[in-house]
């Protein structure tokens, strides 16, 4: 089967999310679809699939043009997709979840696991057509959402972002089911900005850009130049930094382990320091324990088992004030959802961790003068982008959010700055200010911890590196470590041998 | 409530290794029966009472006459605290071990607490248990309906919060129209039609609207009991013949309403009761096993996972909160057509709310949710009867039991309460 | 999900960076400098070119169900109100005795029933208007009579501006609060207690019993809240449990002697209170309008001081917004939401305490929360949960309990009728779309059914997303 996009144009209110795009993929070959985030790479899959309608453009298969009102559309006409975002329903069982919507064609639930059994022998997949999809972890049920598309006899299959949650070996055993299904005369759709992944299986590969294909790329291209293709410009990232001088202040965590709801160990037994004066940053695979690790230092994860000392304070068990209180600047992984109000204005943002005392609080009434004067000052020199200080943060960009957010953090005294993805989602302009904010605050002697899932930017920041790796921390090396060491060290190879670094060396034992 | 404590790493299937770790163990089951067992011992034991219980076990046309059961209620006291001493340390066990334990545990302790306050009540009086349980039924029956109405919609996604307005609604049309055309069934159909239109009216806002839906139902709640109380005042009280409806007859089943104890209780009501006694089943095979149950579930779990597969979530949401009134219509046609003959001000008396909780109570499970019903109504029923012999709990206490237990249920210290997860949140949220 | 392009195990930089010696892998020995324990950060003067200026991308990124109950504005107010007078109207003829009559030859004489409809409705409407706000009726009786429904009006609202403000301040923080009629039951009882046990000066003693009635009804607030707090129960089913506890423990006390029960009575009744423990009628007779409504404006004046300009209302509202960046922020969320249950059941319990000290003083029954406690609910959504939104509704509402009554009286209409209309006003004020689709107004900012569908998912998505990450 042929799959052929014209010219689909979707427009959201004043933003073209795709602007005439179009696309080919035949049988039998894995066409990437290769670009930044927010390019409309998912919102083009999401129009091929019937859950947004095109304002313009035709989708034709086998050169007949179709008209796609709902995803069930989509299905019948044999496009099935592997969403990002798992449409898994947790309570159910995984063959509960690929009858739901074709009880008929499948022939109740005893076909539905019949055929759940047939697909996970042709791949491989020891599924259990019983299981609770809740009690499966997340590659297995990546899985459950391929067999859902296969079940239905897809023909082009969509992967959107499949890799984001996987580790490399998951990947890469995707990568194989991939090839398998392409080999079996599937057509397949690819979306990805990995370029790593790109350039091992794509057919072809179409790069879009701000809503627009950009033009086809071949996968003997460079990764330079295919970079350069998607963002439209140099790649360049290179960070402004001095050597670090460190400082006596310093924060130590030992044998630091959290809990979550149904009692996973998500941190399991980390240690490191941090000195004055440099920057460490974590890296890793998303959803290894990162975020998870720098909630328990600020005091929001109610299950923590360990020390984290702060200049000889101890941090574990006090409370989120308590931790504020003692000098932690916190920018959180989701500023939307953790950092900041969106219904709150600029100035009310800039003072939401400190709503108790002097100088913005007297006699249980806000200082409105204060508030104003030090938001005034703030939007001045945080290039906040906006049209006054009563602009409420919600309609900022994502850019200009984060500078608040940071704008509050370091706008008082610290001895402990965290930041958590701070660079996720934001323009350039905005990611070299963010980083040469966390390098003026190393530069200011106070200990830095960055936790970042790209690579690039870890060894841009970082004086020091922790790789962590479910819940663990698999090593902290120099930053000059290889990229290829530290990719093994993503998937859990503890570094070999690698001399630790040499003003802890306790920290080696941490592997 | 909860400790942990460190185990090893479970090699998970498809050697996908899976994070490790910890066990947790829950306490809050063990100290709830700890209470409890607390409670019946200061009552039992302390407050103990002198004399002798006479639980009446027997009716008229049983074939066989059960003895009445002459209990000394000290002696009794003491076994049953003890019972309830081993049970609770049984379940403290289980709880300290990890262990699974069945639904037996809280049946089995209920039934010996509720023999064992029986007999401590009734000392030197005379406890007529069929009696009884016929009450418990008759006051279950609205309590059923409503909660099946709540099962349905809630788990299309959907807070009914609006079940008192449905049973109202219902009673109200029930009696009107099947006074007017003289016809019971009609009468049932109207209340059904009834409460389907309350249903809508929430349907259309939560859905169509994306009003809150625990608003929506506060305000139906408000606005029926309003439309009702105005209809009566102005209709209804200068036009009696429109509020005189014949009741549904009493239909006898031969042979099992003879059965000991549950034979009068369970086989000698009217169809509404009889079509109770399907519908449960049938909403619950329905839910668990077929193609409505699954697409029903799924737009409560996750509605976007089943708009992906095809599934047009907003109508089948619309469609299942109107089924939903359907049910609960039958509930208000129990009042006016069953149990009362008229209908009076606000005759629900707050009996929806008791529905709500017995949905919460029975974790949104109909045959659960049915037993919670059931329980909510024996207490009821008991009181009453407490009432009759001079009770030396005040019958207040007894009402408040159904709040008190769906309190303790939604604080975790009864069961486990885990609403469906889209349940109450709009889908497609402007 | 990496935002850009460079990828996790990619390496798409090869090239070395120049990375002066100094880095503690490098060998030489970093210089330690001793710096103060607490360094403040000044940001360094950067302008990037190429800062991102977009400034709206997503018009309601929050998405909170409060913007909706909380963006009111006047018109779509106003409009609802009419909605739903007509509404009233509607029902008003349609029972109406000679309507009926009139309607059975519509085809012979359809000016009878047209002329039948509009006497019905007008007659019931301005006797509403009569009772409420100025009585026309007898000229020649007075200013005073003229005046009294006015004054009966601001009575009526009195203790629904504080029931109002229960359930507003409570919505502020992102709870409902259904639990008014327990709430104002505690402190009714507790004030009622105070009232007629204690013998106390003046105006002391009534004071003092609406202060013990306030805070009753916090600690009855509070325990839903810490309910809420510390074993995540949802605030709405446990408000709706207790007010039928509060309810049976309250006519349990009101029948048993010894404790609220009149000694002098048999009926569920308690002594009535004494003057001393009674608000007076700030005009003097025949005005019943009674110092209770001074209270209640103080009341909103605190409420909006509390919301507005407090440091705890600060705290409120971002709990409120987004839970998330509060707890964040490092406000105690707990705390917070039991504190804001127990305003909440403070300002019912100042309702519930003005009920047995100013409305009915001869004794109270386990009826004297009179549906306050839910009509509270419609006062703060029509007044959009601002204090002085709740004020004006709860004036509103006031008016048509005042002319309800006389609306019965005068013209035979059940005083339910009332709560038609309001329980109308509060579905059309939540459904904006609604209200301008019957008036024929333009949906502002009219999106086609498509996209609406299609933001929609995305934003559903999104919010997966943020559940996931």
């Amino acid at each position: 089967m042929t799959l052929e996009l014209k010219g689909i144009t979707k427009r959201f209110g004043a933003l073209t999310a795709n602007d005439h795009i179009d696309l080919e993929v035949n049988a039998g070959e894995i066409h990437c679809l290769l670009g930044e985030n927010g390019a409309g790479k998912s919102t083009l899959m999401n129009v091929l699939y019937g859950l947004y309608q095109a304002d313009e453009g035709q989708i034709l298969l086998d050169g007949e043009v179709q008209h796609f009102s709902g995803p069930g559309d989509a299905m019948r006409a044999g496009i099935g997709m592997v969403h990002q975002h798992f449409m898994l329903i947790p309570v159910f069982t995984v063959a509960e979840n690929v009858l739901l919507g074709h009880e008929k064609a499948l022939g109740g639930l005893s076909g539905a696991k019949q055929k759940v059994r047939e697909i996970s022998d042709r791949f491989g997949f020891h599924i259990d057509p019983d299981a609770k999809i809740e009690d499966l972890p997340v590659g297995v049920q990546q899985r459950v959402e391929i067999i859902k598309a296969l079940s239905q006899d897809a023909k082009v299959l969509v992967f959107d972002e499949p890799t984001a949650v996987l580790t490399p070996r998951e990947t890469d055993e995707l990568m194989a089911i991939m090839q398998q299904l392409r080999d079996e005369g599937t057509a397949i759709v690819f979306i990805t900005h990995k370029l790593r992944e790109v350039r091992a299986i794509a057919d072809r590969i179409t790069v879009i850009r701000l809503g627009k294909v950009v033009g086809e790329a071949s996968r003997e291209d460079s990764s330079n130049e295919l970079a350069s293709m998607m963002v439209g410009r140099a790649v360049e990232l290179t960070v402004q930094k001095s050597p670090p001088v460190l400082t006596d202040n310093i924060v130590e965590i030992r044998g630091l382990t959290v809990l979550d709801a149904i009692g996973q160990k998500v941190v399991n037994d980390v240690s490191f320091d941090v000195r004055g004066g440099e920057v460490l940053c974590i890296a890793g695979v998303q959803g290894n324990g990162q975020t998870e690790l720098t909630e328990a230092i600020i005091g929001m994860q109610p299950r923590t088992t360990g020390s984290i000392k702060l200049n000889g304070l101890e941090l574990q068990g006090k409370s989120v004030r308590e931790v504020l209180d003692s000098g932690v600047g916190f920018v959180p992984e989701d500023r939307t959802v953790d950092g900041l109000v969106g219904d709150f204005t600029i100035a009310e943002n800039l003072m939401l961790d400190r709503y108790r005392g002097e100088p913005f609080v007297r006699v249980g009434s806000i200082d409105r003068a204060v508030r104003d004067e030090f938001a005034t000052e703030k939007l001045d020199a945080f290039d906040i982008r906006a049209q006054g200080i009563d602009t409420h943060v919600g309609t900022l960009s994502g850019g200009n959010q984060q500078k608040v957010v940071l704008a509050r953090e370091l706008g008082r005294p610290l001895s402990l700055f965290v930041a958590s993805q701070p660079t996720r989602g934001l323009d350039v302009g905005s990611i070299e200010f963010v980083h040469s904010q966390v390098i003026a605050s190393r530069d200011a002697g106070i200990p830095v911890i960055v936790v970042s899932t790209e690579l690039d930017e870890v060894v841009g920041l970082a004086d020091r590196i922790a790789v962590m790796y479910r819940g663990g921390v698999v090593g902290v090396v120099p930053a000059d470590t290889s990229r290829d060491t530290l990719g093994l060290m993503m998937a859990g190879e503890p570094p070999a041998a690698a001399p630790a670094d040499p003003t802890d060396p306790s920290e080696g034992a941490a592997a | 409530m909860t400790t942990q404590q460190p185990a090893e790493v479970q090699p998970a299937a498809d050697e996908r290794i899976e994070l490790e770790r910890a066990v947790v163990k829950h306490w809050k089951a063990p100290i709830s029966y700890a209470v409890l067992t607390a409670v019946s011992f200061i009552l039992m034991v302390l407050l103990a009472r002198d004399g002798l219980a006479r639980l009446r076990l027997a009716s008229g046309g049983d074939f066989f006459q059960i003895p009445d059961a002459l209990l000394p209620v000290r002696a009794t006291g003491v076994v049953v605290v003890v019972l309830l001493a081993l049970l609770t340390a049984f379940s403290f066990w289980a709880a300290a071990t990890v262990r699974k334990v069945g639904a037996w545990l809280p049946v089995v302790f209920g039934i010996v607490f509720v023999v064992g306050f029986l007999v401590w009540a009734g000392a030197g009086a005379m406890i007529p248990i069929p009696g009884l349980l016929f009450a418990t039924v008759g006051l279950s029956v609205p309590l059923i309906f409503g909660a099946m109405g709540g099962v349905i919609s809630e788990r299309a996604g959907v807070v009914n919060i609006a079940i008192e307005a449905q049973l109202l609604g219902g009673a109200f049309t029930g009696a009107v129209v099947a006074s007017a055309t003289g016809s019971t069934i009609v009468g049932v159909f109207a209340a059904m039609v009834a409460s389907v239109l309350v249903s809508m009216v929430l349907a259309v806002f939560a859905i169509r609207y994306f009003v809150e839906q625990i608003i929506v139902g506060v305000v139906l709640n408000v606005l029926i009991a309003g439309l009702t109380n105005f209809f009566y005042s102005s209709v209804l009280t200068d036009n009696p013949a429109l509020n005189s409806p014949d009741r549904l007859p009493r239909l006898n089943i031969p042979l099992l309403e003879n059965i000991p104890l549950i034979g009068p209780a369970l086989f000698n009501q009217t169809a509404i009761v009889y079509a109770m006694y399907l519908i449960v089943p049938l909403i619950a095979w329905g839910l668990f096993k077929t193609t409505w149950g699954l697409r029903l579930r799924a737009i409560g779990e996750h509605p976007l996972a089943a708009d992906t597969v095809g599934i047009n979530v907003p109508r089948l949401r619309f469609w299942n909160v109107s089924l939903a009134g359907a049910v609960a219509g039958l509930g208000g046609a129990y009042f006016t057509l069953d149990s009362n003959g008229a209908f009076t001000r606000e005759m629900t008396a707050g009996l929806g709310y008791i529905a709500l909780a017995a949905v919460i109570f029975g974790q949104w499970h109909p045959i659960k949710a049915t037993a919670a019903a059931l329980l909510f109504g024996f207490a009821s029923a008991l009181q009453q009867t407490l009432g009759a012999i001079g009770s030396p709990v005040p019958s207040e206490f007894m009402l408040m039991l159904p709040y008190v237990i769906t309190i303790l249920a939604v604080a975790g210290f009864i069961g486990q309460s885990r609403p469906p997860a889209a349940s109450g949140k709009p889908y497609r949220k402007q | 999900m990496n935002d850009t392009p460079r990828d996790a195990d990619d390496p798409i930089e090869p090239v070395e960076r120049d990375r002066p010696g100094g880095s503690p892998d490098s060998g030489e020995q970093p210089t330690v400098v001793h710096a103060p324990q607490a360094t403040a950060v000044t940001p360094v003067a950067t302008a990037p070119g190429a800062t991102d200026d977009r400034t709206v991308e997503d018009d309601d990124p929050w998405g909170s169900a409060f913007r909706r109950i909380m963006g009111g504005n006047l018109v779509m107010a106003l409009l609802a109100i009419f909605a739903s007078l007509v509404v009233g109207g509607i029902l008003i003829a349609a029972t109406d005795e000679r309507v009926q009559a009139a309607s059975g030859y519509f085809f012979a004489r359809p000016g009878d029933m047209l002329g039948a409809i509009w006497d019905a409705v007008f007659g019931a409407y301005s006797a509403l208007f009569q009772g409420s706000i100025l009585n026309f009726s007898r000229p020649e009786a007075g200013f005073a009579t003229m005046i009294k429904p006015l004054t009966d009006t601001l009575n009526f609202a009195t203790p629904l501006i504080a029931a109002g403000l229960g359930v507003a301040i409570a919505f502020r923080v992102g709870l409902f609060n259904i639990g008014g009629r327990g709430q104002m039951l505690w402190a009714a009882a507790a004030a009622g207690w105070v009232g007629f046990s204690f013998q106390l000066p003046p105006v002391l003693h009534v004071l003092v019993a609406i202060a013990v009635g306030i805070v009753a009804g916090a600690i009855w607030g509070a325990v839903a809240g810490a309910l809420k707090a510390f074993t995540g129960a949802h605030e709405v089913i446990v408000t709706i449990m207790l007010n039928f506890v509060a309810l049976w423990f309250i006519t349990w006390m009101l029948r048993t002697p010894g404790l609220l029960q009149n000694p002098a009575s048999n009926n569920p009744i308690s002594p009535p209170m004494p003057d001393s423990a009674t608000l007076p009628s700030i005009f003097g007779p025949p005005f019943i309008l009674h110092w209770g409504f001074v209270l209640s404006v103080a009341a909103v004046i605190f409420c909006s001081w509390l919301i507005n300009r407090s440091s705890l209302g600060f705290q409120f509202r971002a709990v409120g917004y987004n839970k998330s960046a509060a707890l964040n922020a490092g406000m105690d969320v707990k705390r917070l939401t039991v504190l804001a249950m127990a305003f909440a059941g403070g300002f019912m319990g100042l309702a519930g305490a003005q009920q047995v000290t100013g409305a009915v003083t001869t004794g109270f029954t386990s009826g004297i929360d009179a549906g306050i406690g839910f009509d509270g609910i419609t006062v703060a959504l029509l007044g959009g949960s601002t204090p002085w939104g709740t004020f004006f509704a709860g004036l509103l509402f006031g008016a048509f309990k005042a002319g309800g009554f006389r609306m019965q009286a005068a013209e035979g209409v059940p005083i339910d009728i009332i709560l038609v209309v309001q329980s109308f006003i509060v579905l059309f004020i939540a459904a904006p779309p609604l209200v301008r689709a019957m008036f024929g107004l333009p949906q502002p900012g009219k999106k086609s059914r498509r996209q609406r569908r299609d933001e929609a998912a995305l934003k559903a998505m999104t919010q997966q997303k943020g559940a996931q990450s």
